[in-house]
């Protein structure tokens, strides 16, 4: 497992990957707490894991098909009932496009 | 004793006999609330008209005079973990980020209990999005435990994610709730508030209209005051829905028959590596305590090894944030919940964020995106899921060789509010690693009051099965449950004669932190905030009795 510790320009950059607004003083904390738990989730290196497969889901692998048909629909005020903003059945965001 | 404080199953006999009503017995639950909730905070939204149509629905089934129209669960009054989507009824996993919802569907879990005849008194108190072991990552402030050590009156956690459900079932304030499991969410509040908590095998119930965590760890399950009222629950909730892909299309056994089975010869796995460091002296007495129930009952004790559940832990710690970071993506401000103001649409995303969500998320979808993130993926997400392959190789394993495994449910007793956690998050996370391994794996597990601490506070016996053997857990808790009996409902110290003028239970609970936005909870829930409940019956009788 990778040795690397998370620094301010870390925690700057998983933030935005995250979409999260944060403050230079939290920053400051969070650097501590997520290299805290880094460290702690660095027991597994202990452990082999050479051939052994990675376990994706503990239900049954096998996804059900089922007919490739339309089963719900048609209800847009539904939909945009709780839309902070929307306007003529569509949500309204900031501008995207100059 | 007043009717909230009968089991489920008892309950249900009495209405069937028409000893009592359906109303009245709602009536006695919302009496309950409107008496407790302040002190308790479990629950944050109160739907005492909703309730009281339902309760009359039921008495209505009830009094005909044919039977075909009697549920499973006639009028059998519940609470609903913030986590379930109820159609109308604010749902906010008790994040500032979901403060307005109100879900245009119900989940279907929620749904089959309705089917089944069961009436929703409201909405119960969680850690926001199912994150935390206290209660106290809510938004709208921690819910506080019926249970007090010895004479002290320092205030104690109900455990979490399902406080609100643990707590609310303990002081009686409801028959049974729904709670939700991730990774010992439902087990470790159901040990620290003395009641019966399970959480089926993954894929038993739907997941399908419950707010998302890690959706290859949730699990639907109930806390409930007996194993049998548990048993009762689970029937109910659990279905092979089409609307969850991993909903599991195996038939639901009769779970009520299951508990009349003999035990005679059952092989009960103890795990050695559950002997961990620091184990509380108590928690090793009461395990001992269980191993001598069962040997009495005609069981038989086999030693067994599950020698990866060190690391069930942190690998969880790498699992359950890598989910969580996907599926919290979702919220975006644009299509439901909370809406901050950005410069752009980027700067829009991330003030919504993070104004609406709580510490613990964030750093849960920080620790996520950084395992998933170029350059890490293998060294841990990979890893922790291949030392997930191992967990659940240790439990094939196991049984082979027993029916079911014995441990304790959590290492300590209910904690002081605000003790554990505060500088350090991993004190906090400990709390899970009696139970985090049976998520990881995907198995039933139960958590059934054992015995209590030498200050008299509840403690509780995990028992862990093989997939889609809850009938047997539930057979083998009723062992424990047979020799050390029901937890009795704590003396209320939290009765508030002079709750009905506070106009608690008929309303919504708003948050504790923040102030709430012009458009926020006090407006959410037209339904609930219509009618206040001085007004209803159950208020008129407690004002007399105060």
């Amino acid at each position: 497992m990778a040795k690397s510790k998370i620094d301010q320009a870390t925690v700057k950059r998983i933030a935005h990957l995250s979409r999260l607004k944060i403050s230079a003083q939290e920053a400051q904390s969070l650097e501590r707490e997520l290299n805290g738990i880094l460290a702690w989730v660095e027991e597994l290196n202990a452990i082999p894991t050479e051939g052994v497969e990675p376990l994706t889901s503990a239900g049954a692998a096998k996804l059900e098909m089922r007919a490739d048909a339309v089963t719900d629909g048609g209800r847009p005020a539904d939909i945009l009932k709780n839309a902070p903003k929307s306007e003529d059945h569509f949500f309204l965001v900031p501008k995207v496009i100059e | 004793m007043s009717l909230n404080e009968l089991t489920i199953a008892e309950a249900s006999e009495k209405l069937r006999l028409k000893e009592i009503k359906a109303t009245e017995l709602t009536e006695a639950c919302l009496a309950a609330i409107e008496a407790g909730n302040k002190a308790l905070n479990a629950f944050i939204v109160v739907t005492a008209d909703k309730a009281m149509e339902a309760a009359k629905e039921s008495d209505k089934r009830l009094g005909a005079k044919s039977k075909a129209g009697i549920r499973a669960l006639e009028g059998i009054p519940l609470g609903i973990k913030d986590l379930y989507c109820t159609k109308g009824v604010r749902t906010t996993a008790c994040s500032h980020i979901l403060h307005n919802f109100e879900p245009t569907y119900e989940s279907t879990v929620t749904q089959n209990l309705w089917d089944a005849g069961a009436v929703m008194l409201g909405k119960l108190n969680m850690d926001e999005f199912a994150m935390g072991s206290s209660n106290e990552t809510s938004y709208f402030g921690p819910c506080i435990s019926p249970w007090r050590a010895g004479n002290s009156t320092e205030k104690l956690v109900p455990g979490g994610s399902s406080g609100g459900s643990a707590a609310a079932v303990a002081a009686g304030l409801c028959l049974g709730a729904t709670a939700s499991d991730t990774g010992g969410s439902i087990r470790q509040p159901a040990a620290f508030t003395g009641t019966v908590g399970i959480k089926p095998t993954y894929g038993r119930c739907s997941r399908w209209g419950m707010v998302a965590f890690a959706s290859s760890l949730d699990q639907a399950g109930p806390i409930a005051r007996s194993i049998k009222d548990a048993a009762l629950l689970l029937q109910a909730m659990a279905s092979h829905d089409l609307k969850d892909s991993t909903s599991a299309d195996v038939p639901v056994p009769d779970l009520e028959k299951a508990l009349g089975q003999p035990v005679k010869g059952l092989k009960v796995g103890i795990p050695k590596e559950y002997r961990v460091e620091g184990m509380a002296a108590e928690i090793d007495a009461l395990w001992q305590k269980g191993i001598e129930i069962f040997r009495q009952a005609g069981a038989k004790i086999v030693d067994v090894s599950l020698p990866h559940t060190k690391a069930a832990l942190p690998a969880y710690y790498i699992v359950a944030p890598a989910e969580a970071s996907s599926n919290l993506a979702r919220y975006d401000g644009v299509r439901y919940g909370l809406r901050a103001n950005g410069k752009d649409i980027t700067g829009m995303y991330e003030a919504t964020r993070a104004e609406g969500f709580g510490a613990e998320v964030k750093r849960r979808i920080l620790i996520g995106t950084y395992v998933l993130s170029a350059g890490y993926y293998d060294a841990y997400y990979l890893k922790a899921q291949k030392v997930r392959s191992l967990i659940k190789r240790d439990f094939d394993q196991a049984f082979e060789k027993v029916d079911v495994i014995l441990t304790p449910a959590t290492p300590t007793p209910a904690f002081a509010l605000g003790s554990q956690g505060g500088a350090d998050p991993v004190a906090m996370y400990l709390n899970d690693i009696f139970t985090v391994t049976v998520n990881m794996a995907g198995l039933p597990g139960l958590s059934v009051p054992g015995g209590r601490s030498a200050e008299g506070l509840p403690l509780g016996l995990q028992i862990i099965g093989k997939p889609f053997d809850e009938g047997l857990v539930l057979r083998a808790g009723q062992v424990i449950e047979d020799a050390v009996g029901r937890m009795p409902i704590p003396a209320p110290w939290w009765r508030d004669g002079d709750a009905a003028r506070t106009k608690v239970a008929g309303s919504v609970k708003t948050p504790a932190k923040k102030p709430a936005a012009k458009s926020g909870p006090a407006a959410a829930s037209k339904a609930a905030a219509k009618k206040p409940a001085s007004k209803t019956k159950a208020g008129k009788k407690l004002n007399g009795a105060s």
